[in-house]
């Protein structure tokens, strides 16, 4: 019998190239912003102080004025341009500012404190004079950059009234190599592609990462040892369970919003239908019974729907049911290709994937008027993903030849793209808050 | 092309398996392993350990050395020209139980991932039951689809696409 010894070569050949574990350092995404500061509000963010002696590892005012800038919210004055650069109240001259056409600005100063730092910052309403935020906050000697990213938030927040993403993360796929050679990675970076960690790594196919609502698990899909299977892992411990592993697919998975439940698609019963498997019980229940191809659960934000993807009509459209099963209805009803959607955080937009003449690209449909608005204008784009706080998408598309994210600001003004100097990346997610 | 009334009706099968209910399949075997690095110290692996010769599908002169059907676009029905090599292979699955089958489904690129994973599964599917038709028994199938995750043509277009839809029997 020939067949046993070479498929356990096969089998064992895959589980030494599988690894995983949280920390390990992996190439950065680099990110470019690509368009989009017309109307954007100006606002001057001076290099931070620091005390005597001292050199931050990370440059807090310009990881700052990175995030800002990324919103498309916000134009960030070049320090080049800056006539002062205060660091304390007593020399802060607004008439400069004012000179300089800005709205708003930003001064702080970075302290040793334990064994890491003490950052101020002070947000100025440029022409009231007001100090619309003064408040510090405590950083690890590591934790500096994740520091800088929610005095980004603080001021975002404090300006639009809206809550920041500067300090939540993004899940994504890389691929190098072909056929045999490939190394598939399922990845975690900050939202501007920076503190890549590799979360697992295969030879063979990783795909569909969904966040938990916690921010502390991924779901995703591993083709390790030649099957599918649904894997949840801790991103602290790295520990992870194999939760679905039933012939043919085992695909999809999007938690609950209560995070006790994961919706997925199986087709051990014939074709591919959505079940949802309580993570608690691992009780199992079906929630489609059609003949047609069922597949890509999203859960409204209350979990009380759940949107899905079938052809029951013919074509790919976007459907919607009770979280619990029962009568389908068709939301999707333009186009003959409607596909991977899911809520907005409000729950009054999806995002999708849409077929326009031929090429695919990102639509949000607005739930209550039934109207598709296009945000993307490549060819191949998908696994569109809303930022936390709605403001953005994140979704793959190509540049150049080879897959990379973009991000786009859901009411128009900010774009930007992520890329790897090799390889291709692939399938975001948008992690939620992370408290 | 003669055909014989079995595989008309085989065809016929084949062609309405999209609006069928569809069979049951085995009991579910979900059984969560243990994480696969646990057993990283057990693996001394050389390509020796691969056999040279696995079986005759392996040998280009052999017509079971033909292991792959091609589908058109967002299609999941066998074409016609298959059958014949369809029935070969069910007639060496039958003359050989003790030998399984994977049947591997992919798409191309166009469309979502999770979308493609559904088609490469029809399709592998689709190709199953023409297996079944053809007496071979359920424990010798398996199926797997890979959707637009392992391409044999990594181009982009209708040249490298044709070449992506397929179904491969592996043995």
């Amino acid at each position: 019998m020939f067949r046993y010894p070479r498929r356990l070569s096969v089998l064992l050949v895959s589980l030494l190239s599988l690894w995983f574990g949280s920390g390990l350092a992996a190439p950065r995404l680099n990110i470019e912003i690509t368009g989009g500061v017309e109307g954007a509000q100006p606002i001057a963010i001076v290099p931070f102080g620091v005390s005597e002696g001292l050199i931050p590892p990370v440059d807090v005012a310009a990881v700052v004025s990175a995030d800002l800038a990324r919103t498309g919210k916000f134009k960030p004055l070049p320090n080049r341009d800056m006539l002062d650069m205060p660091t304390t109240h007593e020399s802060v001259d607004l008439r400069d500012w004012r000179l300089l056409g800005m709205n708003s600005l930003v001064i702080g100063q970075i302290v040793p404190e334990g064994a890491g730092f003490q950052v101020s910052v002070t947000l100025y309403d440029v022409l009231r004079g007001d100090e619309l935020v003064k408040t510090s906050l405590a950083s690890t000697k590591t934790g500096l950059r994740h520091a800088a990213h929610q005095i980004a938030d603080l001021i975002y927040e404090k300006l639009t009234g809206q809550r920041g993403v500067a300090a939540t993360r993004i899940a994504y796929i890389t691929s190098s190599g072909s056929g045999d050679k490939q190394t598939v990675t399922l990845r975690v970076a900050d939202a501007d592609g920076d503190q890549p960690q590799t979360i697992v790594s295969s030879a063979e196919p990783i795909l569909s990462p969904a966040w938990s609502p916690d921010g502390r698990r991924i779901a995703y899909v591993s083709f390790e040892n030649h099957r599918a299977g649904i894997y949840v892992q801790d991103l602290g411990s790295s520990h992870r369970d194999l939760v679905a592993s039933y012939p043919g697919i085992n695909g999809a998975p999007a938690f609950s919003p209560d995070g006790q439940r994961l919706a997925m698609t199986l087709s051990k019963d014939g074709n591919a239908e959505i079940y949802v498997l309580n993570l608690t019980t691992r009780e199992l229940s079906r929630l489609t019974d059609h003949f047609a191809i069922d597949t890509e659960p999203a859960w409204s934000p209350d979990g009380q729907q759940i949107i899905f993807t079938s052809n029951r009509g013919g074509s790919p459209q976007i459907y919607r049911m009770s979280a619990t099963g029962g009568a389908a209805q068709r939301i999707s009803l333009d186009g003959d290709y409607n596909a991977r959607a899911s809520y907005s955080p409000d729950g009054r937009s999806i995002v999708m994937v849409t077929r326009i003449n031929g090429a695919f690209r990102i639509g949000v449909l607005d739930t209550e008027r039934s109207t598709t608005r296009l945000i993307s204008s490549g060819t191949l784009d998908e696994s569109p993903s809303f930022a936390p706080n709605g403001s953005m998408v994140i979704y793959a598309t190509e540049h150049g030849g080879r897959g990379v994210l973009a991000a786009t600001a859901v009411e128009g003004g900010g774009n930007q793209r992520l890329s790897q100097d090799a390889g291709q990346v692939r399938e975001p997610a948008w992690s939620p808050f992370i408290q | 092309m003669s055909m014989s009334p079995s595989v008309g009706l085989l065809l016929a099968t084949v062609l309405v398996a999209g609006c069928a209910t569809p069979p049951a399949k085995e009991a579910p075997t979900a059984t969560p392993v243990a994480p696969a690095v646990t057993r990283l110290e057990t693996v001394p692996v050389t390509e020796s350990t691969r056999p040279r010769y696995a079986g005759p599908w392996e040998d280009p002169a052999n017509p079971l050395s033909q292991r792959t059907l091609y589908f058109d676009y967002d299609a999941v029905e066998i074409k016609p020209e298959y059958l014949t090599l369809l029935r070969l292979h069910a007639g060496y699955l039958g003359s050989h139980p003790g030998q399984r089958v994977t049947l591997e489904g992919h798409t191309d690129e166009r469309g979502t991932r999770e979308y493609n994973q559904a088609l490469g599964d029809q399709r592998a599917d689709a190709v199953r039951r023409v297996m079944l038709a053809e007496g071979v028994p359920p424990k010798q199938l398996e199926t797997l689809s890979y959707g637009e995750e392992r391409p044999a043509d990594s181009g982009h277009g209708e040249s490298s696409w044709r070449l992506n839809r397929r179904v491969i029997i592996q043995y």
